[in-house]
């Protein structure tokens, strides 16, 4: 994934910073609360949520066990539609074909998209090695890259920034990028939004290649989809002579007729509107209509690794709506960076470990970034069981176990910093099949309670400082049963 | 191996745990995929409601308005007279107008009329302050109007560089209740555009606010045939 997350520290380390920052947990507080009243509204508009949810999730996991005919399917209808067809097994794979379709062209600037694929493989980077410009048109993905920054939400990248953090970015940047921000810029929302419009309306008119991800790809007839709001995507679909489309390999839907769902739910979903102000559908090119030379790269990058796991494949269903980063109280407190990912919240925590494998310090971490309440399933328009994963995913980092990485088997060995919790459980089992010896172990435990610690020593440490150790009860509750025979002679 | 043949492989091999799908395959009816139709259950619904064609085109209405879009309604006789209003509102301008505009619509309105030709660069384009076009099919309970670039609705870029769009909407003929409705009647070969409201962006504090790159200002006519 991108090399701005490289080295990034555990998600307990990065979060404790994230939770002493007021501004940023004052900033995602208000806007999770904005949009999960929305959402709520906008989801509770239409009576048959829980059958579109339904079909949503059929569709996509009927898609996922065809999904080599299905590749092919749409490999030969977007070619038949007058799209060139490739294939990337990773980011550097894509990159390498991307910087050399732009080449092709010779330009040195791209427009794009937002797309979380290309965030994915560090595409922006990769180019600029080459000496190409790519620029984000999407309003947070600008303010994201004018501040230097890293994307903290699927949806909204910036997010974590209020309007006077993003009026102050656009006074010092917008003129190292091209037109300066207005005199006087105020930080009002509407005012913000027409900086961004007159920054970016040079770029939009100058552009020969436009560079996007999309969200659906309709195998049957070749028609590739994005939804978006501002314009910006209209504008990179169909001004450039070039477009370049970058696309997870799980973003098929086999016909047309799917879209039907899909288009009810995702909007909903995640902007809270029964429909978002702008969506394009194209099929390969359009005589005299927009780019006349259309690219998919179809992008594996982890993806056929995750599909061969039996509970983790259902990660791949995700439309990438972001409902459940809104309502996640975790993702509400520590914000999108701790996730050290492009894919933050919930859905990253399983996303993430998955597609890059459990090897790093922060993706090990990932599974355990979870408190397990299970809002995140709640919400999911394609029913993703998330923790089902977590726990799925945890399991395997502790014990280790069998997982697919780039097409081969591996065996992975149990994490090391979960020797003790393995040791206490390898323990609390022989204790619990021996019953003289827990009887024992129970009434020194009672005897000398007025000396226990507030907090255990050695590994344990960790655990207690930030919880209250259980009191140890005068008497067990075998005691108790065995003195009172359940309760019947209680007066004794 | 290249890497088309590596994914391929792959797949299969992550998917080797799936037990084989024994739905028989229908000689009968070379063009049905059995194991897709039952792999999906659409008990969800076609549209949302009852509603008579009237109630319809008034819920179009008013799901236009709520995201900011302007709604007129106009006879067949009066539509000349309300686009000649609503472009004059906009002061002395240049107007884009598609190919296949019926030229009854424009005949009142006294603009300089600008034809988009496939040479014309954006950048000319740019200095056109509003634009005329057709619907493919609009959508009620969404409040969206779809252009497939039909001769009355031009390339996509026309709608998109001028600052005004003005779309007239035939009612009842081109609207419908539902998206699954809309699909149905769209053709996936043409360059479809999906408009609802304004260019707009939550991109603040997540919190919606009209008018970013698109046409800031949406107004949609709603002609009826009497």
């Amino acid at each position: 994934m991108s090399g701005t997350f490289v080295g990034m520290p555990a998600f307990p380390k990065a979060a404790h910073e994230a939770v002493n920052n007021a501004t940023l947990r004052g900033n995602l507080r208000h806007a999770t609360h904005t949009i999960r009243a929305k959402r709520a509204k906008a989801v509770g508009e239409i009576s048959d949520w829980a059958e579109l949810r339904e079909a949503g999730k059929r569709i996509k996991d009927h898609t996922l066990r065809h999904l080599d005919r299905y590749l092919t399917q749409l490999e030969e209808s977007v070619t038949a539609a007058g799209g060139v067809v490739h294939w990337a097994a990773d980011a550097e794979e894509a990159n390498r074909i991307v910087t050399a379709l732009v080449k092709m062209t010779g330009e040195s600037e791209v427009v794009k998209v937002k797309s979380m694929a290309t965030q994915e493989i560090g595409l922006n980077e990769a180019l600029e090695a080459a000496g190409i410009h790519a620029y984000e048109t999407d309003l947070a993905e600008l303010i994201v890259q004018l501040g230097k920054d890293r994307p903290s939400h699927i949806l909204v990248p910036a997010i974590h920034r209020n309007r006077g953090e993003i009026r102050d970015i656009f006074v010092r940047e917008m003129g190292e990028w091209g037109r300066p921000a207005p005199e006087g810029l105020t930080d009002t929302p509407a005012e913000l939004a027409e900086a961004a419009r007159l920054h970016l309306r040079e770029k939009f008119l100058r552009a020969k290649v436009g560079i996007s991800g999309a969200n659906f790809m309709v195998a049957e007839t070749g028609t590739l989809v994005v939804v978006e709001s501002e314009g910006n995507g209209r504008m990179c679909l169909t001004l450039p002579e070039t477009l370049i489309s970058v696309v997870g390999i799980e973003k098929i839907v086999p016909s047309w007729r799917d879209l039907e769902v899909f288009l009810q739910t995702l909007p909903r979903s995640s902007t809270a509107e029964r429909m978002n102000p702008y969506t394009s559908m194209w099929t390969g090119t359009t005589d005299g209509d927009g780019p006349q030379t259309f690219h998919l790269v179809l992008l594996d990058n982890g993806r056929t690794d995750t599909l061969a796991d039996e509970v983790g494949r259902q990660a791949l269903r995700c439309i990438r709506c972001s409902a459940c980063l809104n309502v996640c109280p975790v993702y509400e407190r520590a914000g999108g960076h701790a996730y050290g990912s492009v894919y933050p919240g919930p859905i990253g925590a399983i996303l993430s470990p998955q597609l890059r494998g459990t090897a790093s310090e922060i993706d090990a971490s990932l599974p355990f970034a979870s408190s397990l309440c299970g809002a995140c399933y709640e919400v999911c328009p394609v029913a993703i069981d998330i923790p089902e994963v977590l726990v799925h995913l945890r399991e395997r980092i502790a014990q280790g176990g069998r997982a697919t990485r780039d097409g081969n088997t591996v065996v992975l060995k149990p994490a090391k910093g979960h020797a003790a919790e393995r040791a206490a459980m390898r323990a609390a089992r022989w204790a619990f099949s021996h019953p003289g010896a827990l009887g024992a172990g129970q009434r020194l435990a009672s005897r000398t309670r007025r000396f226990h610690p507030r907090t255990l020593p050695g590994p344990g440490r960790a655990w207690s400082a930030t919880r209250e150790l259980p009191t140890v009860p005068a008497e067990s509750f075998r005691e108790w049963w065995q003195r009172t025979r359940g309760g019947k002679d209680a007066t004794k | 191996m290249n890497s088309r043949d590596l994914i391929l492989g792959r797949v299969r091999r992550a998917l080797a745990d799936v037990p084989r799908d024994d739905t028989p395959p229908v000689p009968e009816q070379p063009g049905r995929d059995l194991q897709y139709e039952q792999a999906v259950d659409r008990s969800y619904l076609r549209e949302h409601g009852a509603r008579s064609v009237a109630e319809t085109v008034d819920l179009l209405a008013e799901n236009l308005a709520d995201y900011r879009a302007i709604v007129h309604r106009s006879t067949e006789e009066e539509l000349p007279y309300v686009i000649m209003r609503l472009l004059a509102e906009r002061g002395p301008q240049y107007v884009l107008v598609p190919p296949g505009l019926p030229p009854e619509w424009m005949s009142a309105a006294d603009p300089t009329r600008v034809h988009d030709r496939a040479v014309s660069t954006p950048r000319e384009l740019d200095k056109v302050t509003s634009v005329v076009t057709g619907c493919a099919v609009a959508i009620a309970e969404t409040g969206t109007i779809v252009l497939d670039g039909g001769p009355d609705q031009g390339r996509r870029r026309i709608t998109l560089i001028p600052d005004h769009h003005i779309c007239v909407v035939r009612v009842p003929d081109q609207v419908v209740a539902s998206v699954p409705q809309a699909l149905e009647r769209l053709d996936p070969a043409r360059p479809l555009t999906w408009i609802s409201g304004p260019s707009a962006t939550s991109d603040i504090e997540l919190d919606r606010v009209e008018g970013v790159h698109g046409p800031r200002t949406l107004e949609v006519v709603l002609v009826s045939g009497e």
